[in-house]
């Protein structure tokens, strides 16, 4: 039945016969579907196809890696990983994760206090010169990133802070993130007062109302923000790279192009390796936190 | 004891609108006061300021014999109940009750006492260890009910509180207030009522007392069957009575009322009431005391009639001016579009206002 159908021209069937037609209609969409999936899968696999390399590639000799195109290692190794984890400094590669995290915990940290108090400063209170000050919060935003680099480091090296990681997270801790602070105005600003007020009649004072009140309704987005910060300087090389100059203190990002420019004979699949487990700490704090992540970016309110 | 008392009480919003002119307001210990007006009146405004959310720009707030002008919302001595429930989302309903008792960092026992009390005069027991988002719109209100009284305060205030429920949960919840207020005053605990509100019904039925407000004025405080009975000017007298007073502006010359090229004579007993007065008048009558029926008056055409039932809403027209009249069912006799009847004013209920709009037709009726 449905072979003689789907050999008729569409034409023929559609206006007589209404059953045949959907049904006829129903395997177009079907095709329809196949080829877009197909296509999608396509599309997507050349676009993961360097991550996939880059994983198969770290399991492969230095000889073979230069050798196919293929990602599937012919003889898996885990030399790649032994070797690489030892690096060519008198430190191993877990010393550079240490340091990564060394910065990384008080910045996240101190960015979502930070900026969440300045943001309910100002999505909720009434202060002389918040117009002027909102304003210069979101120029600083416009600014380019490398205007302020010589500024900055001429600063903290008055300050006596060259090769520490004070420079990498301080400034976060004075909100000096304006983005974030900016998201959470805005995820603020959505939020009806009234659990606010009501907190306030309850007996809290603002800081309270903040901590018991605000903060909760904000999570999602802080989460957000932990996320962001937390993703950025994981990545963050100009960073460390401009402030860092012992080895001992280097982050993983500065790590894994010292690993580059030490070995005469680039041995690619220690590189690999070690590129391998840099990625891992995003993408298992991302798949861990996916849910309020998405929550977080779609801002929505609270139903009232 | 708990006595709340407004004087001069003024707001001036930062974009320099005066949203509160200089009101004065005595509610009473145990007093459940209702205010009510139309959208925009400051009713939340002056509800706020009572509350401590909004500042003041002028006058005192007086609740027991402390000015509170100064002091936070929570050292008032109040609790409110928000039109939209204001729950914290992110905790458990017994949570929500017990925040305020958490804060001032009651003892446990007490706490729990406290809110398994609240829990079982509110009816909501099975509900304390729900988040908020899982209560029904009633629920969620009952919820916030407990809220204000676990703290036992010396003055309730609600802004609307039943305005996003449906008619029928919002005529229960009415009785469940009132009930409530009842029970406070007869334990002998504190229970002084600010309830804000636009709904007429919701006035009536509860206030013991009524403030109608207009554009931050006060235009009335009485009791329900005065402010019925007795309104002091026409804006009252319009927005208190279902359906609305017939307002009709006209003529005053003796007792004789023009009303375009008609004219009636007014009934002794209402000109013995009224103050001397000649001029732009405004003449007021409820349309449940305009009668038809043969004899002097107003000369009315029929425009239209609705069949209620048991009454008969008129739709009626005097020289181009409108009138409706509700009748007894039994007295309407197939009264056809088009028809000329007579009208008659019942005397007692009949109310003349002044150019201001001042009713002048009460003077020596007490
Ligand atoms: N923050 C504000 N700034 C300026 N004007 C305001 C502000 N809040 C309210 N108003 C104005 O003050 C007046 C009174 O507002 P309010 O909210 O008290 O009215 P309401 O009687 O509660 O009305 P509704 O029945 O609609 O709730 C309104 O004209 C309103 O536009
Ligand atoms: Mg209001």
């Amino acid at each position: 039945m449905s072979n003689v159908e789907t050999r008729m021209p569409l034409s023929a069937v559609a206006p007589a016969k209404p059953m045949a037609h959907s049904r006829a209609d129903r395997r177009a969409e079907q095709v329809q579907t196949f080829v877009r999936y197909a296509l999608l899968i396509a599309v997507g696999f050349v676009m993961l196809y360097p991550l996939l390399w880059l994983v198969g590639a770290s399991f492969k000799t230095n000889s073979e890696i230069f050798g196919s195109i293929g990602f599937i290692p012919e003889a898996p190794t885990l030399d790649g990983y032994r070797k690489g984890w030892e690096t060519s400094t008198p430190y191993t590669f877990g010393r550079f994760f240490w340091n990564t995290f060394l910065i990384i915990l008080p910045k996240t940290i101190f960015t979502a206090i930070s900026c969440a108090v300045v943001a309910y400063g100002f999505a909720r209170f009434e202060f002389p010169g918040k117009k002027v000050l909102f304003a210069s919060l979101i120029a600083t935003l416009l600014l380019p990133n490398v205007v302020t680099r010589i500024p900055q480091y001429i600063l903290f090296r008055e300050m006596g802070w060259l090769d520490s990681y004070l420079p990498l997270w301080v400034p976060s801790a004075f909100a000096g993130d304006a983005f974030f602070v900016f998201m959470l105005v805005q995820f603020l600003r959505a939020i009806p007062r009234d659990m606010e007020e009501a907190a306030r009649v309850d007996g809290a004072n603002s800081f309270q109302t903040l901590i018991y009140i605000v903060v909760p309704m904000l999570l999602p987005a802080l989460i957000s923000v932990a996320l962001f910060q937390f993703m950025w300087t994981m990545n963050d090389f100009l960073g460390p790279l401009i402030y860092l100059s012992s080895v001992e203190s280097f982050p993983v990002s500065l790590a894994l192009k010292l690993s580059i420019d030490t070995t005469e004979a680039f041995d690619w699949n220690r590189i690999l390796a070690m590129s391998v487990l840099a990625l891992l700490p995003a993408l298992i704090v991302f798949f861990i936190a996916q849910r309020y992540f998405i929550e977080g970016i779609s801002a929505g309110g609270v139903k009232g | 004891m708990a006595r709340l008392q407004i004087r001069n009480l003024e707001k001036t919003y930062a974009n320099t609108f005066k949203a509160v002119h200089g009101i004065n307001l005595d509610v009473k210990d145990g007093e459940f006061m209702v205010l009510v007006g139309p959208s925009g009146c400051a009713k939340s405004t002056t509800l706020r300021m009572i509350a401590g959310l909004e500042s003041i720009s002028g006058g005192e707030i007086v609740i027991g014999d402390r000015v509170v002008n100064r002091l936070q919302p929570g050292a008032r001595g109040i609790a409110m109940v928000f039109q939209n429930y204001a729950l914290y989302p992110h905790m458990k309903v017994r949570k929500n009750l017990s925040f305020g008792l958490r804060l001032m960092r009651t003892p446990k026992a007490e706490i729990e006492r406290k809110t398994a009390e609240v829990a079982r005069i509110l009816e909501i027991e099975p509900l304390l260890d729900r988040l908020p988002k899982e209560l029904s719109g009633g629920q969620a209100q009952r919820v916030a009910l407990g809220r204000a009284l676990i703290k036992q305060p010396e003055v309730f205030l609600f802004d609307e509180p039943l305005s996003n429920l449906d008619a029928k949960l919002r005529a229960s919840m009415r009785v469940r207030i009132t009930d409530l207020h009842k029970r406070l005053k007869a334990e002998g605990l504190s229970s002084t009522v600010v309830y804000v509100t636009h709904d007429q019904t919701e006035a009536m039925t509860m206030g013991d007392r009524i403030c109608v407000m207009k554009d931050g004025h006060i235009m009335q405080v009485a009791d329900p069957k005065t402010l019925y009975d007795k309104p002091a000017n026409a804006f009252v007298a319009g927005f208190i009575g279902s359906p609305e007073m017939n307002l009709v502006e006209g003529r005053l010359e003796g007792a004789r009322f023009h009303l375009g090229a008609q004219a009636v004579t007014l009934p002794a007993e209402l000109m013995a009431r009224l103050k001397p007065h000649s001029g732009r008048v405004t003449l007021g009558i409820r349309p449940q005391h305009l009668g038809v029926n043969e004899g002097p008056g107003l000369q009315a055409q029929v425009v239209g009639a609705e069949f209620m039932g048991h009454e008969v809403v008129l739709h009626l027209a005097v020289d181009g001016v409108r009138l409706v009249a509700v009748l007894p069912a039994a007295d309407y006799a197939g009264l056809d579009h088009g028809a000329m009847v007579n009208l008659t004013l019942d005397p007692g209920m009949t109310h003349v206002f002044d150019e201001t709009g001042a009713n002048i037709s009460l003077a020596q009726s007490h």
